[in-house]
């Protein structure tokens, strides 16, 4: 399937595993419950690792494993849920994740200036049809007040 | 006052750009109605019973008067020639054109104004004391931190998307006229035993159906600290604050559920880890309060004589003066308001051809600023005594000067099952029956100091629960009732008022009024106010007055 991933359209081979769903070679992500029980057969797996985080789970207690993952995908249930917002944010300047950050969920167009700020570079838009279109969000705002991962000196200290 | 600079003003143009692309997707069916909502109330717009409704952001209630003829010209040009003023110190358009929105942000984006963040679950505008700066025993003026918070909360990525909405207040006296107790934030400049200005920092606050009043989170905040505690706080409540019920999302549900200690305790351990990165350099600070310099007050302004005069010779004026000005730090000069609770009319109401007055009125005697108030009336802040005089007969002439600031009849009142959808009950014509039967001058000076709150519904945006006599609408099988609580305020001793007793039908509102005002003057000592009356009696000989008849 096609994602936008730092501000280009792609192609993604990253599968999503269900937690009942077996385990395949290749790139997955699993869910931090089915990490957290098959942690040791999840290291040994052929392929990269992805882990999916939602707002409900405990982010401080996935730190010292972030070393496994080459992805987090921030599960937005609505887009109106702004808890990932923060988790991406840390994840990049408290816990230096350097991996991609990917959004996934009720993703819209509208929001992808906000969150790309917050340090989420991929996004797996809710519909895919305006993908093309969506590409401009990025360029909505040339400037923030705030200190964003994208600008991490606030305006404030650029005057 | 504040001058956007070309990164102020590049970021809201392009707000408007944003928003016409919105609002051409929404149009055109690529948006629909549930996505394009927290979008339009992220730019004021709600959808309203007969039209939308446009809320426009007064940054801490700071106007110029090329501003004021603007919002005269938009209320002119795309809505029915009046605007309303809000207890946040924002206005709305309640008739607007949703296809007319872009431009009217765009109007605005031109004399440095914008509805960004005015409703939504986000940071809102900023309120303040509508005295800051001309206040004689003021610690700091708070403004050029509201301006800095304004900044800081203007478009935070992290903080558009929070639980429910967020509001902060900052005063720098002791006296609060903005209700700080009452925010979710509220902000206080004290000084500490060094004699160092800093902030206390209240939490937790608000109104609506749980009114709290909030808590000290923290008693003393260097003043370059300001954002990343802000930030600490928001951050802590953007992952705590709950989602599965909207009624308990606000940070007071947050920290009553949770404990202020608690809160606090996660608040320091975030902020000691954003603390220096966030750090207000001295030569922001001086940026910005740089454009709240003291006027050039004229040094000889005491020095007129004609002030005395006037007030021995025309007794109408000495009664507005006593009533609707105020002191000022700079001898010779005073504040004065401008009434918008004329009696009959709405409250916070105000033309667009007074509103050109007042522009014109802003120029010629108070340095071409005006300023909007909590109580939803506005204020001249910088008048020389020798004016006041000419500038009375002039809002006389545009009934802007009844006399009836801080009396029974300046009503705050929310525009009720008229306007909004929310709302259960009327408010405005009852509000007005207020006014008409209880007008008599008079009759109001002897009552003294009565803040009615009238509010439609309990969602309570005219913080019914903090007037020292509260009503609020409610729907009982289709009917409009009326409950009315006592003793509340929201002042520097804020308190949430008694309930009286079981509601009471609409065509009773004003009677009732008229007894719990009997009840006063009956049980009142000399010179003892309507809230000290309450406050040393309890409710109970006004709910025997009012319920005497069941």
């Amino acid at each position: 399937m096609q994602i936008i991933k730092d501000r280009e359209i792609v192609e993604d081979n990253w599968v999503h595993l269900d937690d009942d769903a077996t385990l395949i070679s290749g790139d997955i992500t699993v869910s931090l419950a089915r990490w957290q029980e098959q942690h040791e057969a999840l290291v040994k797996h052929d392929g990269r690792l992805g882990l999916r985080l939602s707002g409900d789970d405990p982010l401080e207690e996935i730190i010292p494993d972030l070393a496994h993952f080459s992805l987090v995908v921030l599960v937005f249930p609505a887009f109106t849920d702004g808890r990932c917002y923060s988790y991406a944010k840390l994840l990049r300047e408290r816990y230096d994740f350097t991996h991609e950050i990917r959004a996934q969920g009720d993703v819209l167009h509208d929001q992808l200036f906000y969150m790309s700020q917050c340090g989420i570079n991929s996004f797996e838009l809710a519909n895919p049809n305006r993908m093309a279109y969506a590409l401009k969000a990025f360029d909505d705002f040339s400037e923030s007040y705030q200190s964003t991962v994208l600008r991490p000196e606030p305006l404030f200290k650029r005057r | 006052m504040y001058q956007y600079d070309k990164y102020d003003q590049t970021m809201i143009d392009q707000r408007v750009a944003q928003f016409r692309d919105q609002t051409r997707r929404f149009l055109a069916g690529e948006l629909t109605e549930e996505q394009f909502r927290p979008l339009r109330l992220m730019n004021g717009l709600y959808i309203q019973i007969h039209a939308p409704m446009l809320r426009v952001a007064i940054p801490y209630g700071l106007m110029s008067s090329n501003q004021v003829r603007k919002i005269a010209d938009v209320s002119r040009r795309y809505d029915k020639g009046f605007v309303h003023f809000t207890t946040r110190q924002n206005f709305q358009l309640n008739w607007p054109k949703l296809e007319d929105v872009p431009d009217i942000l765009a109007d605005l984006a031109s004399v440095q104004m914008h509805a960004i963040q005015s409703s939504g679950n986000c940071i809102r505008n900023t309120t303040s004391d509508q005295f800051a700066g001309i206040n004689a025993n003021e610690i700091e003026d708070p403004r050029p931190w509201a301006e800095l918070i304004r900044q800081w909360s203007t478009f935070h990525p992290e903080f558009a998307y929070l639980p429910r909405k967020f509001k902060i207040a900052v005063i720098g006296t002791k006296e609060d006229r903005a209700a700080t107790q009452l925010h979710d934030i509220g902000l206080h400049l004290v000084k500490n035993h060094d004699g160092e200005i800093g902030f206390e920092v209240l939490v937790g606050g608000g109104l609506g159906r749980t009114p709290i009043v909030g808590q000290v989170i923290r008693p003393f905040l260097e003043k370059k600290d300001l954002l990343s505690y802000l930030e600490a706080i928001l951050r802590v409540y953007n992952r705590l604050g709950r989602r599965d019920n909207k009624y308990k999302a606000r940070i007071k549900i947050t920290v009553r559920e949770h404990g202020i200690n608690h809160i606090r305790e996660l608040v320091e351990a975030e902020w000691v880890q954003i603390r220096s990165q966030l750090e207000l350099a001295d030569g922001e600070i001086e940026r910005v309060k740089s454009h709240f310099t003291t006027p050039d007050y004229d040094k000889t302004a005491a020095e007129d004589e004609t002030f005395e005069a006037m007030l021995a010779e025309d007794a109408s004026f000495a009664r507005w003066v006593k009533q609707n000005t105020v002191e000022h730090k700079q001898a010779g000069y005073k504040g004065a308001y401008i009434s918008l609770k004329a009696h009959g009319e709405a409250p916070g109401d105000v033309s667009s051809e007074q509103l050109e007055v007042i522009a014109e009125l802003a120029d010629e005697f108070s340095l071409g600023e005006v300023r909007s108030t909590h109580n939803q009336n506005l204020v001249f802040a910088d008048v020389k005594q020798a004016d006041l005089y000419a500038l009375w007969l002039r809002l006389e002439a545009e009934k802007l000067a009844t006399p009836n600031m801080n009396t029974l009849t300046d009503i705050i009142c929310c525009p009720g099952l008229d306007y909004c959808g929310l709302a259960n009950a009327t408010s405005i014509p009852l509000s007005k029956q207020i006014t008409e039967r209880f007008g008599d001058l008079d009759y109001l000076f002897d009552l003294g100091d009565i803040k009615i709150k009238f509010s439609g519904c309990m969602n309570g945006c005219a913080h019914q629960s903090v007037g020292h006599i509260g009503i609020l609408g409610v729907d009982k099988k289709g009917e409009e009732w009326y409950q009315f609580t006592l003793g509340g305020s929201s002042d520097e001793n804020a308190t949430l008022g008694e309930r009286l007793g079981k509601a009471i039908p609409k065509e009773e509102v004003v009677d009732t009024v008229g007894h719990l005002l009997d009840t006063y003057v009956d049980l009142r000592h000399e010179d003892e106010s309507f809230l000290a009356t309450v406050r040393r009696l309890g409710i109970d000989p006004f709910k025997e007055r009012v319920y005497a008849d069941n």
